[in-house]
């Protein structure tokens, strides 16, 4: 009985969220998705299959794009995360406003992920083909399937940004 | 054929049916900040996790929740000892309990409740709870379920004084016409075979939960993204034995439903706990459970069809066995339709179609996108093929001689039913997308399919529309905006209506408090009765307003007429929103207008009614084979649905390609496996694999036929599941073209079409 209820001590754990120091306690086992979920409030990621294969919990952690359903809370400590609503603080991103131009959001829940994922693949691989969107988003499943949507989504973000930059 | 979609303030007044309106609560869905049922917090919450056990069917003999109850922060502990006097429940049969009694009937059935103050105790104690049970010997296909000494998935008493309660078949239906005997021998080509349809899982990306609370001291309010609140409402009244104003029903929006979320499964439980401990009580299901929540009912079919030398269909006879699971929900409803197109939109002197809904023990399946219709059309279209391949035609020829024109009957007999569009034109579209008479690389393979679902049958959607005193408004309807963008469509019939901008209108929907009834949000309805509800509405508005002006200004109202709009006078026309504020004068206030629409169903009808309309597609894909793995690349997918009227299209796009690509599912990689147990072997997303990015074919591509020929707002038709009635009718075709011979069972993995490559190979040595 010991055994399951010492599972069950929180641990401190210090990270910044979208710029903001967060302090939670969690659970050893508790995930980085669940942590930002349930105990710092940030409820844009979400959870669908918990293992790593969806992507609807995508952030960034320090600058790198996971999934934060297979990171463990206690191993973010002092690190910085970014989640969806770190991309939209001024109002929405180029991007995100292209995902509704394009007729790219249904059902919405696998969304946030999507543009996390997108954002990730716009800063890396600015001119991206469609042959390259599809192998680099394949992570992110869309059960409501606005796959090609999503594609013409990054190529119209993908475009303004060249032009501007 | 992408099209764009265009921001509020670039739709001109008056004009934005028709327009790519952006989607209502997009900026929600791409920021984050749209509220799904995970998403809400209330104060004081308790979690409730579910023991189950490894089993598809055994006794249970005991439960051990000792330990369990040792751990800190428990509040309930509940079984179905626990519950003596709590009825079963269900849509057509009142076959499901709150929890398993006695047996347990599919795996994931949950056995024990806990309540705790955390999901991590709850999870903890749910798994220190040791339920003693011994396997019992199942049924979990079809062939077990229909043997001779079958054991009963429903005790008899469960569904008393049904003639069929000793048996595993819940239900039948048969559609016959014509005369099969006498037609036979003028049949050129009779071609004869069995086809199998997987189980598949709704793997919508929200799993689902619920959460219930108390409401008004002696009722109960519930959250649940659910399809039909209404009908929640009426199913958690009834068991709870209250009145439907102590049941409040709060439907976040879903995300993705496909048909999943129709109808209540935990909700009643969870109901019962909140009730029972006077708290707050939230259950967040994973992907697993998910998984055995919901499905797609398997299917086999077996089919005898007869050709004449020109083509023309002589007879079609299907024996259609439907595998639906432990309960009934809404299956036998899905059985009885799916079966009732059975033949195709084809012109064929004589037909019979024997279907059974046969209960198994499985998770009970429900509705999904196309509700039988895609298992029933898998046959169909393939015979029609294996006749063409008889005959030396292709399968666009034998489509043209066969399917109905517009107004020709396709169902015949008492209650026939005739195609209310003119379907060639979607069947020629499709050729001509797919380029069909063009030549072919190697490897490559084309098929051509049509699809066909009935739209609802008997229906009602009321709506309350306000128009504000400054000429903004307000619209009430109950519709789910689970994806399909309903709210969208309402906020363009109203601001063409009434001549209100875009940006002013707000929708209220999900909310069985402030929203009157609707009865449900499935078969593609809303559009056609939802749309009418809110363009009514919009009409009781404009005759308030013309009415009261004629008061106000001292004319005669005979000599006011109204238009979506605006007000007409003699001296010439006002706008609605202006003539309004006249009316409302100094006291301000605002009108309120209702509409009600109402499809009564016809008694006597084997599906309760006639279709309201009916949804028709036409797929056409072109498929490379890998000539050494089985491997199948889509070259291209051509969609075309016969939609009356595109209200908003981009959202037609999203809805088409969406469903066109879910069809590759089931066609592809999708199917539910289970272990001799009955246990679901590839539970959750490492082992079953949905389409992603990569399997969408090199060219997508969707369109519309749109003659205003249905009986929706504007001529419109429902569109939503269209394009996966016949996905796989058209892969099939496709792969059997490639390699030269047809597969018969879905899914066409590399796996079975690298088989059927080694066999076609063998054959060829062995002659
Ligand atoms: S929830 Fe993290 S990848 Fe699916
Ligand atoms: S928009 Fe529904 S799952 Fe992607």
């Amino acid at each position: 009985m010991n055994d399951h209820l010492s599972q069950l001590e929180p641990i401190d754990v210090t990270l910044q969220v979208n710029g903001t120091p967060v302090d939670v306690s969690v659970p050893a086992h508790r995930t980085l998705l669940d942590a930002l979920r349930d105990d710092a409030g940030f409820k844009g990621s979400k959870k669908c299959c918990a293992d790593g294969e969806c992507g609807a919990c995508s952030v960034f952690l320090d600058g790198t794009l996971v999934n934060s359903c297979l990171v463990l809370a206690v191993e973010t400590e002092g690190s910085d995360v970014t989640t969806i609503e770190g991309l939209s603080v001024d109002g929405l991103s180029d991007l995100q406003q292209e995902f509704l131009k394009a007729g790219a959001v249904q059902c919405g829940v696998c969304i946030p992920g999507q543009v996390v994922a997108a954002e990730d693949l716009l800063r890396t691989n600015p001119h991206a083909t469609a042959t390259e969107i599809r192998d680099a988003m394949s992570g992110n499943l869309c059960r409501c399937a606005g796959y090609e949507r999503i594609v013409a989504a990054i190529q119209a973000a993908a475009e303004t940004r060249v032009t501007i930059s | 054929m992408s099209g764009h979609g265009k921001p509020d303030d670039q739709i001109t007044l008056g004009s934005a049916v028709g327009e790519s309106v952006l989607r209502y609560g997009g900026a929600d869905r791409v920021s984050g900040a749209q509220q799904y049922l995970s998403d809400l917090e209330f104060p004081d919450t308790a979690h409730v996790a579910f023991t189950t056990i490894e089993s598809g069917c055994a006794q249970i003999n005991s439960i051990d929740t000792s330990a369990a109850e040792q751990l800190p922060g428990i509040v309930a502990i509940v079984s179905a000892d626990d519950l003596p006097n709590a009825k079963r429940f269900g849509i057509s049969h009142q076959d499901r309990p709150l929890l398993a009694t006695d047996t347990v009937n599919f795996h994931g059935e949950p056995v024990v409740a806990v309540v705790a103050e955390s999901t991590e105790i709850a999870r903890l104690a749910a798994d220190l709870i040791e339920v003693d049970f011994t396997p019992l010997p199942g049924v979990y296909d079809l062939d077990s379920a229909l043997a001779d000494d079958a054991r009963l998935v429903q005790e008899p008493d469960v569904r008393p004084g049904d003639p069929l309660n000793h048996s595993n078949v819940l239900e039948t239906a048969e559609y016959a016409w014509g005369d099969v005997a006498a037609d036979e021998p003028s049949a050129h080509v009779i071609v004869e075979d069995t086809y199998n349809f997987p189980m598949v899982n709704h793997f919508t990306i929200e799993p689902g939960g619920v959460i219930a609370r108390p409401y008004e001291e002696t009722g109960v309010e519930v959250h649940s993204p659910i399809q039909h609140p209404f009908l929640l409402q009426r199913i958690l009244a009834s068991i709870h034995d209250l009145p439907l104003n102590k049941v409040r029903v709060v439907a976040p929006d879903p995300g993705g439903g496909f048909g999943g979320k129709q109808t209540p499964r935990y909700e009643p439980l969870m109901a019962h706990l909140a009730m029972r401990t006077q708290r707050t009580c939230r259950l967040v299901l994973s992907l697993e459970e998910n998984f055995q929540l919901m499905r797609r009912s398997g299917c086999r079919i077996h089919a005898r069809t007869g050709f004449a030398a020109d083509g023309s269909i002589v007879f079609h006879q299907m024996d259609v066995d439907f595998h639906i699971g432990a309960y009934a929900d809404v299956a036998p409803r899905i059985m009885a339709k799916g079966s009732y197109v059975g033949a195709g939109p084809y012109r064929i002197p004589s037909v019979t179609v024997d279907a059974r809904a046969v209960l198994t023990n499985t998770t009970p399946s429900c509705a999904f996108r196309g509700f039988g219709a895609p298992q029933v059309g898998w046959a169909t279209e393939s015979q029609i093929d294996a006749g063409a391949r008889a005959l030396g035609m292709d399968g666009l020829e034998i489509r043209r001689k066969n399917l109905v024109d517009a107004g020709e009957a396709f169902i015949r007999g008492d209650h026939e039913a005739t195609a209310d569009g003119h379907w060639h034109e979607s069947l020629e579209k499709a050729a001509e997308l797919l380029e069909w008479d063009t030549p072919k690389p190697p490897n490559r393979g084309r098929g051509i399919a049509v699809g066909i679902k009935p739209g609802a049958t008997s229906g009602l959607s009321q709506s309350l529309v306000r128009l504000l005193y400054d000429g903004s408004a307000i619209v009430y309807a109950g519709t789910s905006d689970m994806g399909q963008g309903a709210r969208t469509l309402w906020k363009q019939i109203l601001s063409d209506e009434l001549g209100v901008a875009l940006e002013q209108i707000t929708i209220i929907s999900g909310d069985t408090e402030s929203v009157p009834f609707d009865l449900q949000t499935s078969a593609s309805r809303s559009t056609v009765f939802m749309g009418g509800a809110v363009l009514m509405a919009c009409e009781d508005i404009r005759r308030r307003v013309l009415e009261l002006y004629a008061e106000v200004t001292d004319v005669d109202p005979d000599t006011l007429d109204h238009r979506p709009g605006t007000i007409m006078t003699p001296a010439g026309t006002v706008p609605l929103v202006e003539a309004a504020q006249t009316a409302l004068g100094k006291l301000r206030g605002e009108f309120v207008g209702q509409g009600t629409n109402r499809l009564r169903g016809k008694s006597g009808h084997p599906l309760g009614g006639d279709a309201a309309f009916y949804e028709f597609n036409a797929t056409a894909i072109e498929v490379e084979v890998d000539p050494d793995t089985g491997e199948v690349l889509l070259v291209r997918h051509a969609t075309v649905g016969d939609v009356g009227k595109e209200l908003n299209p981009i959202q037609v796009r999203s809805q088409d390609e969406g469903a066109a690509i879910m069809g590759l599912g089931h066609s592809l990689m999708e199917q539910v496996m289970l272990d001799d147990n009955g246990c679901i072997r590839n539970l959750g997303a490492l082992d079953y694999r949905i389409p992603t990015y990569n399997d969408v074919a090199v060219d997508m591509l969707s369109a519309s036929i749109e003659n205003e020929d249905g009986p929706g707002p504007y001529g419109c038709k429902g569109i939503s599941e269209g394009a996966l009635l016949c996905t796989a009718g058209a892969v099939g075709a496709a792969v059997a073209d490639a390699i030269g011979v047809p597969i018969r069972d879905l899914p066409l993995t590399a796996e079975r079409i690298w088989k059927a490559m080694q066999a076609r190979d063998s054959a060829t040595a062995d002659n």
